[in-house]
């Protein structure tokens, strides 16, 4: 049964990194720039829903309010300012750029917020739990992420898929200058497609927050866990982020049944493993798994 | 060392010029100079030496696999803490000399690079850069996990027993600074000579075009993979050095010897020198030595520094600068690459 009870919280743990993951999944798989830097992005939101919560007053869900429209308008000055610059340099220059941002947000953090842990309330809801059996009980505030991640990644699919927003940034994205051509101002399609990558970020961070503690420097575990459901999932497709998610969970849950220190390192290693059958397959030429990371 | 180009325009190819002939025969004696320095210099002056020496390795190592490779890789603090724990591991446990576990550890840090190098190689940009990462971050929790006393688990460990049962402090200073000046030196050689190969420019055709490079004959899993084995015994050493120089290191954490905040130093250097210029790294390890002893070291001002001017240099002056100054004055001190002269009127262009 304990085994049972680690799968189950292995899926819904992969609820958080599908959320983490999905606007990183949109930056990267779509628009293919990678945001080293997402996580630490995440742990913004966190810490400014704390700052809400523990000042303000309010509930964190309430601090979302203000939280996801803050993001928003984040993500869009980053793009505009930073990263459409870095774009123009060459291929490496956002990785550098992004890393750049992620030591310093690490930084700031822990200047305003000493190094010392920090959590979020997750409300009425953090206490109650469906008891499936004796041993097995799910609680309602992981259903409540892995809902919540279910429908970022859905609303995301359908942005892409059928509003004029996706279409332009699905054109940018295969090529630039082309889409230019058209009468897509390229610019604006990323920013704003950047503007809704960070939101979810927030919205993820927030959630993330909630569920376990975080210091400033976490950021950087957030982002290898995203990237990490991304690759496992198949870069490109956002359904996949959420298997890729799962899986993650499911490998860093039992991982930890075995021996509560191999939580991450199962994680890693199911993620190295990934990238290992991925190059054989690909070095045979058989198109078995969705497109390969690359 | 010119050689003539047919006939058409008149201009030779050159890679020694006066000035390059100068400059490597000045740096080749600056490098035998500064041997004598425990004979001459204090204690202060020789521990802050070393720390220049191993973060002149560490930006060699990170400039030759993004600068000359196109591979940005963070992850390369795996392979410092591969090499500090691999000589913890023969000096403590196994009681061999530390200076001997050093060299063994830097060939072990080469050795553990081939088989990371066949999983992350045939990754891009980004992909590569985070799997660098994660392989770093496994090999963090695998010696944390590691029960053997010597190693010390996530607790971390000392190698001040081995060098105190053979030499006095002042015997493991001078021996720790020959070590980290002869690391540096017969890196830099093997850069020098790897880079002005045919596997140079094999390299650069690779870093500006994989799928070109590739389809003229250029052999890129190779390239790659032999710039990879090289950083990884480089930053090995770099680690090893590290070690004989704070003593104690931790497997776990930003600031500990696998940590992120050593990938964050190199970008820096690299960035600040000029990525993909063979001088730039060491004026970057300058700059970062400068700041680091002049401006807030360590905590969180440093730091922010650190990731500011890096972003600042990435996007306002990307050539770094010694590539900004190559470029406006055509000058290449140690001589990778070729030049064009035009003989008539005298004048280069790199």
């Amino acid at each position: 049964m304990t085994w049972v009870n680690a799968v189950v919280h292995g899926i819904l743990l992969g609820g958080v990194y599908a959320l983490l993951a999905s606007g990183l999944a949109l930056m990267f798989g779509v628009m293919r720039i990678i945001n080293l830097a997402h996580g630490s992005l995440a742990l913004i939101g966190a810490y400014m829903a704390f700052l809400l919560t523990e000042h303000v007053h309010i509930t964190t869900y309430l601090a979302l309010a203000p939280i996801l429209p803050g993001a928003l308008v984040a993500g869009y000055v980053l793009q505009r300012t930073m990263l459409e610059r870095s774009l123009r340099a060459g291929q490496l220059v956002p990785l550098l750029t992004t890393f750049g941002l992620l030591i310093v947000i690490a930084n700031v953090l822990q200047y305003f917020f000493s190094p010392d842990v920090h959590s979020l309330d997750e409300g009425r809801i953090g206490a109650t739990s469906w008891n499936v059996s004796s041993t097995l009980a799910i609680p309602w505030f992981d259903v409540l992420t892995l809902g919540i991640a279910v429908f970022v990644l859905g609303s995301l699919q359908l942005l892409l898929r059928y509003t004029q927003l996706g279409r332009e940034l699905r054109a940018t994205a295969e090529d630039a200058d082309t889409a230019e051509l058209v009468g897509i101002n390229a610019r604006a399609v990323y920013a704003r497609a950047t503007a809704i990558a960070v939101a979810t970020a927030a919205l993820a961070g927030v959630f993330y927050g909630m569920r376990s503690s975080f210091d400033p420097n976490a950021g950087a575990a957030q982002l290898l866990y995203a990237f990490e459901a991304v690759v496992i999932g198949g870069i490109g497709s956002l359904w996949g982020t959420l298997w890729g998610g799962i899986v993650l969970g499911v490998a860093q849950v039992v991982g930890a049944q075995i021996n509560s220190e191999y939580f991450a390192l199962s994680g890693h290693v199911v993620f190295l493993a990934v990238l290992v059958a991925r190059s054989v397959i690909q070095s045979r030429g058989l198109r078995l798994l969705p497109r390969g990371a690359g | 060392m010119s050689v003539a180009v047919s006939q058409a325009p008149n201009v030779r190819v050159q890679r020694w010029t006066p000035l390059s002939v100068a400059f490597t025969g000045g740096l080749t004696g600056l490098v035998v100079l500064l041997a004598f320095a425990p004979v001459v210099l204090g204690e202060n002056t020789q521990n802050n030496l070393i720390q220049l020496y191993f973060l002149v390795i560490m930006a060699m190592m990170w400039n030759a696999l993004a600068g000359y490779g196109g591979l940005v890789s963070v992850g390369q603090q795996g392979f410092l803490g591969i090499g500090a724990y691999a000589a913890v591991f023969l000096s403590v446990q196994h009681s061999l000399n530390p200076y001997l576990s050093m060299l063994l550890a830097t060939l072990i840090g080469g050795a553990i690079a081939i088989p990371v190098a066949a999983v992350v190689l045939w990754l891009r940009n980004g992909a590569f850069a985070i799997a660098t990462w994660v392989v770093a971050e496994a090999f963090a929790i695998l010696v944390s996990l590691d029960p053997n006393p010597a190693i010390g688990g996530g607790t971390g460990t000392s190698a001040l027993l081995p060098f105190n049962l053979r030499y006095t402090p002042q015997q493991r200073l001078h021996y720790t600074y020959w070590a980290a000046l002869g690391a540096v030196a017969v890196l830099l050689l093997l850069l020098f000579v790897l880079l002005r190969s045919r596997l140079g420019g094999s390299l650069q055709a690779i870093r500006d075009d994989e799928e070109a490079a590739a389809s003229v004959g250029v052999r890129v899993l190779l390239g790659k993979g032999i710039l990879f084995v090289v950083a990884g015994a480089g930053c090995a050493a770099a680690g090893t050095i590290i070690l004989a120089w704070q003593l104690s290191i931790l497997p776990l954490g930003p600031d500990s010897i696998f940590g992120i905040n050593w990938t964050a130093k190199m970008i820096f250097m690299v960035l600040v020198g000029g990525l993909g210029t063979f001088e730039g790294p060491i004026i970057g390890a300058v700059a970062l030595y400068v700041l680091q002893t002049y401006g807030p070291n360590g905590g969180v001002w440093y730091f922010i520094l650190l990731g500011g001017i890096a972003i600042g240099f990435a996007l306002l002056l990307p050539r770094g600068i010694w590539g900004t100054v190559q470029e406006r004055f055509n000058v290449q001190l140690l001589p990778v690459g070729y030049r064009l002269r035009d003989v008539t009127t005298g004048r280069g262009t790199p």
